[in-house]
């Protein structure tokens, strides 16, 4: 057998889940010459967990997906079965959409983009070889011994990289879905030089709707009118479906503690790392023991398929304690399980090994995107894919890397998370992990990142002509609240008394009142009665910034103090081992992290304050030393 | 963190005769006139540099000491940004307090090195200095974390830790609330949140306010005194304390753990460590206390060392000089009443501090203190450490103190919680800040720890 030359890419994607995607759709839209290679064409996008999109934190990140050109916001709007906006009356910070999604259309509307899209070859591959070649380039292989060689690689293999499913004491290779794993790419990296570890993660049972007594269980309706994710989509129509809750109970514990020795995890045969936050049924009851009940919600998988996702109920248990226990629970008596719940195991990289451009430090033109670089979900996964994406296709135009802090996006947080402080679990977003969350919000990414999204050249012209109206009105709007004055009148002291908030003696601006927690557009609506027709968005904005005024500009003031650490570069060749005034475990660290700027490495934990003062006057005198040299050399 | 204004204590503490106060940064002369009155009630912000001004300093309106405010304009001064020096009488009260009036006002307590390093990256220095000033702030920094170590075993230093726990445990449930909206989290109960950010607000108000009683801040020079088993330590730490402390017998191996007391010889304050006697223990108890006796000598300041007169020098003898090389120490040569068999050349490479006494018989009194007061003062201690990793302490769970009121004032004005949570998030990172944790990973941990959550 012997290999043949099937073609030259400027860039190669290996994987076209969530990551792959973005990272495929990203550098072909740069004009980058792109391949996107898949395991199982029928396997494209695939959701192979809950059939949803979106969440807490997670809604934020499709939001920043959409504003710099993402594809995952508007496939998720043209997939949606149901929208709710969670967390309303909790504050704007922590708002979060979330889309129940037909699952199956999701994959065929993204498959369909990746085959439209100009630039882009979507082909059906097992990339089983990576090598470096002598000019910088990299050669990849496939089982069918077709060799490509490409000026940059980006890894996306999700759960596929050595995927091994647990069911019970029954245990097989596989990617999710049963679709094959990949089998040989991961000794190929460990060949080059790349360590890996073992991460696990597990889904839940799909049952079958109609054996399913869902007239006895609480309704989840959806929001009406539905909101879409993206900033481009002008109106979804209505939720298409609902979902519904219900409970384990005590019977539900017995039979998984009865049976817990038969858990491959508590068994001992897994031995890769699980996430706390998404744990299985018989973790959450083994560990949270005096927990009543344990809340479930089941989910269509989409609108013409009776699969239903119990969320909540992931488990690794054998296929018929499986059965029982899902018996126990109120609607499911009689539930017939059409997939058995399972957990996967699958290989992934320590992240700290990469820059915040998503590329291996120590092999150029190497870029991880998903679960390969240690994160969990859909979400963050397309967030990774569309920055690694940008930065590979960069690299082959010789544009400047892209970069996004932490006070930019959850994006950003969620990157610097990774590259500086690793992951010791799969990696969830959560709002709780951005110390900037009052001004990285969901309803403004569109301000945040927009006018990034268009100088990168992956927001189009007439779309960011539509954002400058947007952020126009918004001017406008603060201004006539500014200075719009409310005359004094019962019908306003009525309003502030039925809000329970103190009545006014005199003429009042609109802007004081709307900094009121109490009060908002909606119920000043008679007595502001030159208020101009605003689209909802447009009156939120000017809303949210009036009420949060003071919290803003402390966020932004704490901003601008990290911003002045992230624009001090480090050099790459930096030697920490021979930095005198550093103390041993700063050393090693910044050895291990080689974080890219001084901002960064205050970040890393055990490097202390002390420590960044040598630093910076390291750098200040390196600085003078180069420049004093050039002068020299000039002369 | 590099525009900030930053004081602290320059002079040493408790030896001079004057104390000086330096304040460094773009906001010095406003927060030097917010506690400095001139004699000619000229503003500090609108002299000359390069003057000297007579006047007072008052903390909370109440005149601490007369005082000399020296002017520096930047470029002009040390470390090339507008500086102001107040001169006050020594004396460690008179400068702490002066310290924390200035504090109170804006500035932030220095780093180890930072007055230096800002004078580096003005360009004050040298580029050829720049090595030097990095190993400067390497051995600052270490004697910091010596200081910062000691408050941190402090009684204070637990009651902090525990108004931080008690605020992790309500940032935890807050943002498991909000990240976790379906997962039956208990919801937030507005009273008990009240209640339980008024007690932490209370706690720190109390702690705030009886800062400086007690043992707080700890003054003098922190000293251990070591020897092998049965040279007489105990003997010596009592003379010097004045009474009966430690357990004294003849059984070597008698002091187990570690004895602390403050004394005051020839004005000069010691905080004594008396240890368990240096010895290749075979005992495990006895172990615990040769391993707690080397871990307070690498944390000292000062180390009396004792040797027995009456007998050679032995192979413990050895291993305690060589573990103190290089550090300021006193060798006390005891027993000098029995029969001299000791050979002083070793003791003598290690330090020429040498002092003959029998701390039984009570000879050689005045030669122990003479030489104590010599050692103390040519030696630079650089006590402000202590002090300063107290008033960093304290200056943190003031801003702690301070954004906890603003998360209460959130919850008062009927914000929604996620103002009131960043807000409660800044109290907690301050606190965070003694330990070198980060408030976010501190608060997800902590989510996990509490709360089932998951899909």
């Amino acid at each position: 057998m012997s290999t043949y030359f099937a073609g030259n890419y400027d860039v190669a994607v290996i994987g076209a889940g969530h990551a792959g995607i973005e990272a495929a759709l990203a550098s072909a839209r740069l004009g980058c010459k792109t391949a996107i290679f898949t395991i199982n064409m029928d396997a494209v996008g695939n959701c192979p967990c809950n059939p949803s999109i979106g969440g807490t934190a997670k809604g934020h990140l499709v939001r920043e997906i959409d504003a710099l050109g993402g594809e995952m916001g508007k496939t998720a709007d043209e997939c949606f079965l149901q929208m709710r906006m969670l967390n309303l009356g909790k504050g704007p910070a922590v708002h979060s959409l979330r889309a129940q999604i037909d699952r199956r259309k999701y994959q065929d509307v993204m498959k369909h983009k990746l085959e439209l899209c100009d630039n882009l070859d979507l082909r059906q591959a097992e990339i089983t070889d990576i090598e470096k070649n002598d000019d910088g380039t990299w050669t990849i292989t496939t089982r069918m011994l077709a060799q490509f060689i490409a000026k940059t690689v980006i890894i996306a293999t999700g759960t596929y990289l050595g995927g091994k499913i647990f069911i019970g004491e029954v245990s097989y290779e596989s990617g999710p879905d049963g679709v094959f794993p990949a089998t040989f790419l991961g000794e190929s990296l460990r060949k080059l030089g790349i360590s890996t570890r073992r991460f696990k993660t597990g889904t839940p049972a799909r049952v079958k709707r109609s054996t399913i007594d869902l007239d006895r269980l609480e309704v989840q309706q959806g929001d009406n009118p539905p909101v879409p994710f993206s900033f481009d989509t002008e109106s979804l129509g209505e939720n298409k479906v609902v979902c519904h809750v219900s409970y384990t109970n005590e019977d539900t514990k017995k039979i998984i503690l009865d049976n817990i020795h038969r858990s491959p995890l508590y068994g001992g045969k897994i031995e890769g790392v699980g996430p706390r936050y998404c744990p299985s049924l018989e973790d959450k009851i083994v560990r949270f023991e005096h927990k009543e009940r344990h809340q479930l919600f089941i989910e269509p998988c989409g609108l013409d398929t009776e699969e239903m996702y119990l969320q909540g109920m992931s488990s690794s248990l054998p296929e018929e304690v499986q059965l029982q226990f899902y018996h126990t629970i109120p609607g499911l008596e009689n539930a017939l399980i059409m997939r058995p719940a399972y957990a996967i195991e699958y290989d992934c990289i320590d992240p700290t090994t990469m820059n915040a451009t998503l590329e291996f430090r120590d092999f150029e033109g190497l870029y991880g995107a998903g679960q390969f670089n240690g994160s969990s979900g859909y979400e963050e996964a397309a967030a990774q894919g569309l920055v690694a994406g940008i930065n590979a296709a960069h690299k082959v135009l010789g544009k400047e890397p892209f970069i996004l802090d932490r006070a930019s996006s959850y994006i950003g947080t969620l990157i610097d998370d990774l590259v500086t402080k690793g992951a010791n679990e799969p990696y969830r977003m959560m709002t709780s992990r951005s110390e900037y969350r009052l001004i990285l919000r969901q309803d403004n990414a569109d301000e945040r990142l927009t006018k990034i999204g268009y100088e990168l050249g992956l927001i189009s012209q007439e779309r960011y002509e539509r954002f400058n109206k947007k952020q126009e009105l918004i001017k406008q709007e603060l201004n006539r609240a500014k200075n719009t004055v409310i005359p004094y009148s019962d019908e306003l002291n009525d309003i502030l008394v039925s809000r329970e908030t103190s009545k006014v003696s005199n003429s009042i601006r609109l802007i004081e009142l709307l900094k009121r927690p109490q009060l908002n557009y909606e119920v000043l609506k008679s007595v502001d009665v030159t208020r101009p027709d605003l689209p909802m968005s447009v009156f939120e904005q000017v809303e949210i910034a009036i009420k949060y005024d003071g919290y803003i500009k402390k966020q932004l003031a704490q901003v601008e103090q990290m911003r002045k650490l992230e624009v001090k570069k480090l050099p790459d060749d930096v030697d920490y081992k021979t930095l005198t005034g550093l103390r041993l475990e700063a050393q090693e660290k910044l050895s291990k992290i080689r974080p890219a700027n001084i901002g960064q490495a205050s970040r890393i934990s055990g490097v202390s304050p002390a420590d960044i003062s040598v630093l910076l006057i390291w750098l200040a005198k390196r600085s003078q030393d180069t420049h004093s040299s050039e002068v020299k050399n000039d002369v | 963190m590099l525009n900030s204004t930053i004081a602290a204590i320059s002079t040493a503490q408790g030896l001079g005769g004057i104390g000086v106060i330096r304040i460094s940064g773009d906001d010095a002369f406003t927060i030097a006139d917010k506690v400095f009155v001139a004699v000619s009630n000229n503003k500090l912000g609108d002299v000359k540099g390069y003057t000297a001004h007579f006047g007072a300093v008052y903390y909370n309106n109440e005149k601490i000491d007369e005082c000399v405010a020296t002017v520096f304009r930047a470029p002009h001064s040390y470390t090339g940004e507008n500086v102001v020096e107040f001169s006050v009488h020594g004396g460690t009260y008179v400068t702490k307090t002066v310290l924390r009036a200035v504090l109170d006002n804006g500035a932030v307590p220095a780093l180890a090195g930072e007055f230096t390093k800002r004078a580096f990256l003005n360009g004050k220095l040298d580029l050829t200095e720049a090595e030097a000033v990095m190993d400067i702030i390497g051995a600052k920094s270490h004697a910091a974390a010596k200081s910062a170590l000691t408050v941190h075993e402090g009684a204070l230093s637990k009651s902090i830790n525990e108004v931080k726990e008690d605020l992790v445990l309500r940032a935890a449930h807050l943002c498991a609330w909000a990240d976790y909206p379906e997962e039956d989290i208990p919801e937030i109960e507005f009273n008990a949140l009240k209640d339980a950010l008024d007690i932490a607000y209370n706690k720190l108000s109390f702690l705030l306010s009886n800062y400086d009683k007690g043992k707080a801040i700890r003054d003098g020079i922190d000293t251990v005194i070591v020897g092998r088993p049965n040279v007489g330590k105990s003997t010596l730490m009592n003379l010097i304390t004045g009474y009966d402390k430690s357990i004294v017998t003849d059984i070597a191996g008698t002091t187990r753990d570690v004895v602390e007391e403050t004394a005051v010889v020839k004005d000069i304050t010691l905080h004594l460590s008396d240890t368990a006697g240096i010895r290749d223990a075979d005992n495990a108890i006895e172990k615990i206390g040769v391993d707690k006796a080397k871990k307070r000598l690498s944390t000292a300041e000062l180390i009396i060392a004792v040797f027995d007169a009456s007998a050679e020098l032995s192979h413990d003898d050895i291993s305690i000089l060589n573990d103190i090389k290089g550090s300021i120490c006193i060798a006390v040569i005891n027993k000098e009443d029995l029969d001299i068999k000791l050979d002083i050349e070793k003791i003598k490479e290690v330090t020429e501090n040498i002092v003959f006494m029998s701390a039984k018989a009570k000879t050689g009194v005045k030669e122990f203190e003479d030489i104590l007061e010599k050692v103390a003062g040519t030696a630079d201690f650089d006590a402000s450490n202590a002090v300063l990793s107290n008033e960093r302490q304290r200056s943190l769970a003031k801003a702690s103190f301070d954004a906890l009121s603003d998360a209460i004032n959130a919850l008062d004005m009927g914000m929604t919680y996620d103002a009131v949570t960043v807000s409660l998030e800044d109290a907690i990172a301050f606190l965070c800040e003694l330990t070198g944790e980060r408030v976010t990973e501190t608060v997800v941990d902590n989510v996990f720890h509490q709360f089932c959550v998951g899909k």
